[in-house]
Parts: structure tokens; sequence; C-alpha cells
């Protein structure tokens, strides 16, 4: 999710196209390798613990809300939207707070409208509940083909990032990244399933909310913890003066600002590795805990990111000692912040802490970003094995055993192809991939999933055929928008004019599912439709429901 | 319907009461989030000046504060579902499966 964050902050900033690898940071590289033998010590304890395919997918049920909330906190809380948004709030002030409230707002949605029916009538992925009472087969090909493309994307992004932060913050070559990621969340993922990959997940998203919360306290701390003090400081500072509290040049079209806020607001509700984390739970009340906790740490994180750029401004741009300097000493408070403006949390650590804080920070970045592929694998690899193989491909004639050891072995593929992809796209621009994930899961995932638990009318041929028309459409006007045909295919005008399409492609699939599921009269979809009620009772009421270590 | 405990689940009063308040609270809240957060990018995209507006003599501008309002807000909805959840709707979830115990 940060990319998009961090493709802001590209967008907004100075080009940050070839950065320069940076001096060997030891201490950060130490650190690094204390949270490796810690998780991996994690996973061997998982490995251990994890017999069945409940254990594998969904941790058994056992999760509680608590763990689960910092879990799903922790999916959230990429490397780059912590250095995406404070290097964006950096360079633009107020602009980034308009991508914190966007990433946040979709939570509340998430527990209205389906955490808790989604822990009434699921097991291990959300196709369990789409395909509850329609055909298993079709269900779960649309759902694994919007799985599979939204982590493709979001992979492709995290790994590049990857790639990239290491060279900036360890001084490493790009490709070490790439193969340590790939490398580590494989380990992760097929030893130690759910049960590893989100206790990896709560360890890192502590580290960053503890690390966040000593900077931007460290931060208040020098304006006698008065936040308009800090802001007065900022503005005396910034090149743009009083313009960075108002609302500047990121959102000018409200057509483009409205599809954002809708394909980050409902793609939310649509991602994949986040829906998988209801199932880990034991219940529907611990599955509406664990939202209700997740939402205070992510909406907590957004703002200590807006006090981190802030103190950034105030701390940072009159030093020159963070800035490459040009003839006689000049530099642009903007353009020349060394390892460029997604550095500004880095930056301040240092300044905050020393360098052995500088370090830790680091340290904790980039094993945001392993922690958040290790996520976006287990929910691909699941989307291989329980819903593409066990259900499609041999039509439940496979046991328990072999469908694990499948998602095993998809997780080691994906991982190889990670590696590869992240290889690939090294020099591509691929900041525009999470917001493309987002509208995937805004414009695939999220309909299909909601139309099958709240709709009666909904057949498998609406569901299908929508999905893969809100699939089509979100990706082709991407394709078409400025992003890929301008700046990647080298045409001079974009088809598409907004760069965000969800406001287009989300309504397009709610309208197919529908219009196409009161057209069918199938012999099929009347059975579906007389179903719903069963489906209707145990979605509200969670009769029926496997708990925790029952399946 | 072709289960008879689905059917007798359905039928119940209980259920149909937990089933209609629980939906119609959480339209409501999803409505107040919608109209709140597209509210916020309504005036990002109308109103800067409006945005700009100092709070009295202050450095900090009314959009700053709305903008972490809205994020404050998105957090006190999802409270205040939680907390009605855990009481009202727990209870009725309880009640009703009393009756079929029955």
């Amino acid at each position: 999710m940060a990319a998009l964050a961090v493709s802001a902050a590209f967008a907004a900033g100075p080009d940050l196209g070839p950065i320069a690898q940076q001096a060997t940071n030891w201490p950060a590289i130490g650190m690094f390798g204390f949270f490796v033998i810690f998780t991996l010590g994690i996973t061997y304890k998982a490995a251990m613990g994890t017999k069945s395919a409940s254990d594998f997918y969904a941790a058994g049920g056992g999760i509680s809300a608590g763990t689960n909330s910092l879990a799903i906190a922790g999916d959230y809380m990429s490397a780059a939207s912590f250095l995406g948004i404070s290097g964006l709030v950096y360079t633009s002030g107020f602009d980034g707070l308009i991508y914190s409230t966007g990433f946040l707002v979709g939570w509340p949605i998430v527990l209205f409208l389906i955490a808790e029916r989604l822990r009434n009538l699921g097991k291990f992925t959300f196709a369990d509940v789409a395909s509850f009472r329609l055909d298993q087969t079709s269900v779960r090909i649309i759902s694994a083909t919007g799985t599979l493309v939204v982590v493709a994307f979001y992979l492709i992004a995290q790994m590049v990032g990857a790639g990239k932060l290491i060279q900036l913050l360890f001084g490493l070559p790009y490709l070490y990244a790439v193969i340590i990621v790939g490398v580590l969340m494989i380990v992760y993922v097929a030893f130690g399933g759910m049960k590893a990959t989100t206790w990896v997940q709560v360890i890192k998203a502590c580290l960053l909310l503890g690390g966040a919360t000593f900077m931007a306290g460290a931060v208040l701390f020098k304006y006698g913890f008065n936040p308009e003090a800090l802001f007065s400081a900022a503005v005396a500072t910034h090149p743009k003066g009083d313009a960075i509290m108002a609302p500047g040049g990121l959102v000018n079209n409200p057509i483009e600002a409205i599809s954002l806020g809708m394909g980050l607001m409902f793609g939310t509700a649509g991602l994949p590795h986040i829906l998988m984390r209801f199932f880990t739970v034991s219940d529907a009340q611990a599955a509406r805990k664990s939202v209700f906790y997740a939402t205070g740490l992510i909406g907590y994180f957004y703002i200590l990111t807006f006090i981190i750029g802030f103190g950034g401004i105030a701390l940072l741009m009159s030093d020159p000692v963070y800035f490459k300097l040009g003839p006689a000493g000049a530099f642009d408070k903007i353009k020349d912040m060394v390892g460029g403006t997604n550095m500004v949390a880095v930056n301040l650590a240092n300044a905050v802490g020393g360098p052995y804080f500088l370090g830790f920070i680091s340290a904790v970045a980039f094993a945001t970003i392993l922690a958040v592929v290790a996520g976006l694998t287990l929910a691909g690899a699941s989307a291989v094995s329980h819903d593409l193989y066990a259900s499609v491909i041999a039509r439940g004639r496979t046991n328990e055993a072999s469908e694990v050891r499948l998602s095993k072995i998809s997780a080691v593929v994906i991982g190889i192809v990670a590696i590869y992809l992240g290889y690939v796209f090294e020099n591509q621009n691929v900041a525009f991939m999470v917001g493309l994930a987002f509208s995937v899961a805004a414009s695939c995932n999220f309909p299909v999933l909601t139309m099958s638990i709240l709709w009666r009318g909904t057949t498998t041929w609406g569901a299908l055929i929508g999905g893969f028309v809100g699939l089509f459409a979100a990706v082709g006007m991407v394709v078409l928008s400025k992003a890929v045909w301008v700046t990647t295919f080298g045409n001079p005008v974009a088809i598409f004019p907004y760069d965000n399409p969800a406001l287009f492609s989300m309504p397009l699939a709610f309208l197919t599912i529908y219009v196409v599921s009161k057209l069918d009269n199938t012999a099929r979809a009347k059975r579906e439709r007389a179903l719903f009620d069963a489906q209707f009772v145990r979605s509200e009421t969670g009769i029926g429901a496997s708990g925790a270590h029952a399946h | 319907m072709s289960d008879p405990v689905t059917a007798r689940i359905a039928q119940n009063p209980r259920f149909k009461e937990l089933v209609h308040e629980r939906t119609r609270f959480g339209w409501i809240l999803t409505g107040a989030m919608l109209a709140v957060y597209f509210g916020f990018i309504g005036l990002i995209a109308f109103d800067k000046a409006l945005l700009a507006t100092k709070v009295g003599s202050a450095t900090t501008s009314l959009g700053l504060i709305l903008g972490v309002a809205v994020i404050v807000f998105a957090f006190i909805l999802t409270g205040i579902y939680v907390q009605r959840a855990n009481g009202r709707f727990d209870a009725l979830t309880a009640e009703l499966n009393r009756d079929l115990a029955r």
C-alpha cells in the first residue's frame, strides 16, 4: 500500500529515479540480522505446531483479537507508508494528510459490512465465503484470479521498493535485497504458515510503532509538546512557507480525488491478505474487536508520520548535514536531501536519536517490507492451493495433507517469481502498481464478496461475469492512463484521462453483477437464490460456523 | 428453505429483530463515514481557501484539524459499533440461542 504513498511522494517530490548506493550501514545490518534470527526462531516454533490445513492457513483460528489487530495494522503499515507519507508531508505538508485519511477510512466500512459475516461464513480464504451458496468452480476461479492479480502487483511494488531501500538504508546492492526478501518470505510462509506470518507481522508492528512513537515524541519534546510551536517552526523554515498548512496541488481534480478515495476505501475491504486475517480469530466478536483496535493503531500511526514529516521540516531543513551541498554550500531544501525525500524519517532518526537509532529505524523499515510480502505470499499461495487446486482442479478429490503441501510449493514458486519480477522491474516505474492493486481489489474482490453475502439475487453467472468485468475494467483503465500509456509505452496522450479507475470500474462491476444475476433464469440460479436463507442465517448469527480448532 | 433448522431461525422474531437492527445500524454508520470522508475530499477539491483558514491567530489551519478529525472520527465510529455490538447485538444473539435450545 505504501508504494502508493511513495508514488505520491515520487510524483510530488523531485526525481528519485537513479538512487545512489550509500555507504554500508553496519549497525542497521546488525539489527536487521537480529530481527531475522529472532523471526526464524519463531518460524521454527510455528512450524512445529503447524499440522493441519487450519493451522497452515488460519493459525488454527486461535489468534486473539489484540494480536490479530497488531497483525492487521502490520499488514497495512508498510515501509513505504512510513517513509513515503512522512516524505510527502515533508515536501507538501497538509497534502500528506489526504493520503493518511484515505488509507484509514476503509476500516470502518470493513467492520460495519463484512468483518463479522466473513468470520461466520468463511474458513480460510474469502473465496470460501463468496462460494458459500454459489458454484464452487466458477466463484473460486474469479476470486483466485482477483487475489493473484492483486498479490502480483502489490508484490512487484514491494520487491522493487525493498531493493531501492536497501541501497539507501544498508548500502548493499539492489539484487541482494530482492534475494534476501524473496528467500526469507519463502521460509516464513512455507515452514511457518499463518502462525509465523502473523507473529512476524506482530513483532514488526510493535517495533515500527515503538520507533515512530519515540521519534514523534522526541520531535514534540523539542517543542515543549506544543504542536503549534512545531507548526510555526516548520512554516518559518519551509520554502513554501504557510502554504504547507493548506491543501496544495495533490488534489486539483474532484473526479480524480473521489476516484482515488473510492479505490483506497473499498480496496481495503477487498485486499486478500487482509481478509485472510479474519479467519485467524475464534469468532465474530474477536473479528469485530480486531478491526476496532487495528483502526486505532493505524490512525495513531498516521498521526505519528504526520508529526515526523513536520519534525523533518523543522529540524532537518536548516541543517546542511542532511543535504548534498552545491557550490558555495548552497542546497535546495527539498531536492537535495541525502537519499531523497523518502529518507526524511531515516534522517530524522539520526537527528533525534543518533546513528544507532538510525540503524534501528533502517532495520525496522526493511523488516516491514519483509513482513508485508510474507502476508501477500501466503494469500497468493492459499488462492492457488485451497481455491484453484483443491476446488477447481482436483474438485474436492484431495486431502488436507496434499493441499497444504501444494500450498508450500506455491509459496516457493511465488517467492521465486517475485525475485525474478523484482529483478526485471528494477528500472521500471512501479509507483502505479499499488494503486492498481487497490483498484482491482475494489473493483473485483469487493463487489463479488459483498454481493454474494448481502444480496439474495446474486447468482454464479452474475458474480463470475461481474468480477471479470471489474477486473478488466480496472486493469484496462490503468493501462490506458498516463502512468502506463504515456510514461511506460511512450504514447503522446493518455486515452483514459484519470489516474485512478475505481470511480468507474467499481460501479461497473456492481452493475454487471446485478444485471447478469437478474437475467439469469437457469435452474442453478433459482437454487442459489433459495440457498440464500441458510447463508444469511449463518452470516448473521454464526450458528454452524466452525469455531477455533474445530475444523 | 429446504432446511428446517434454517427456517426455524429465519422465522424467529429475535433473529428478525437482530438482523433488522444490526443491518440498519451498520448502514447508518457506513453512510456517516462516507459523508464525512467525501465531504473532506470535496472541501479539498472545491474550497481550498476555507481549509487554509487559520484557527484563531495560530499557524494551525482548519484543514489540518479537520484531517486529524476524520482519522479520529473513523476510530470513534468503529468504537461506537463495537460498543453496541458487544452489548445489544450479542445479547440478542444469546437470547436467540436460548430460544433455539428450547
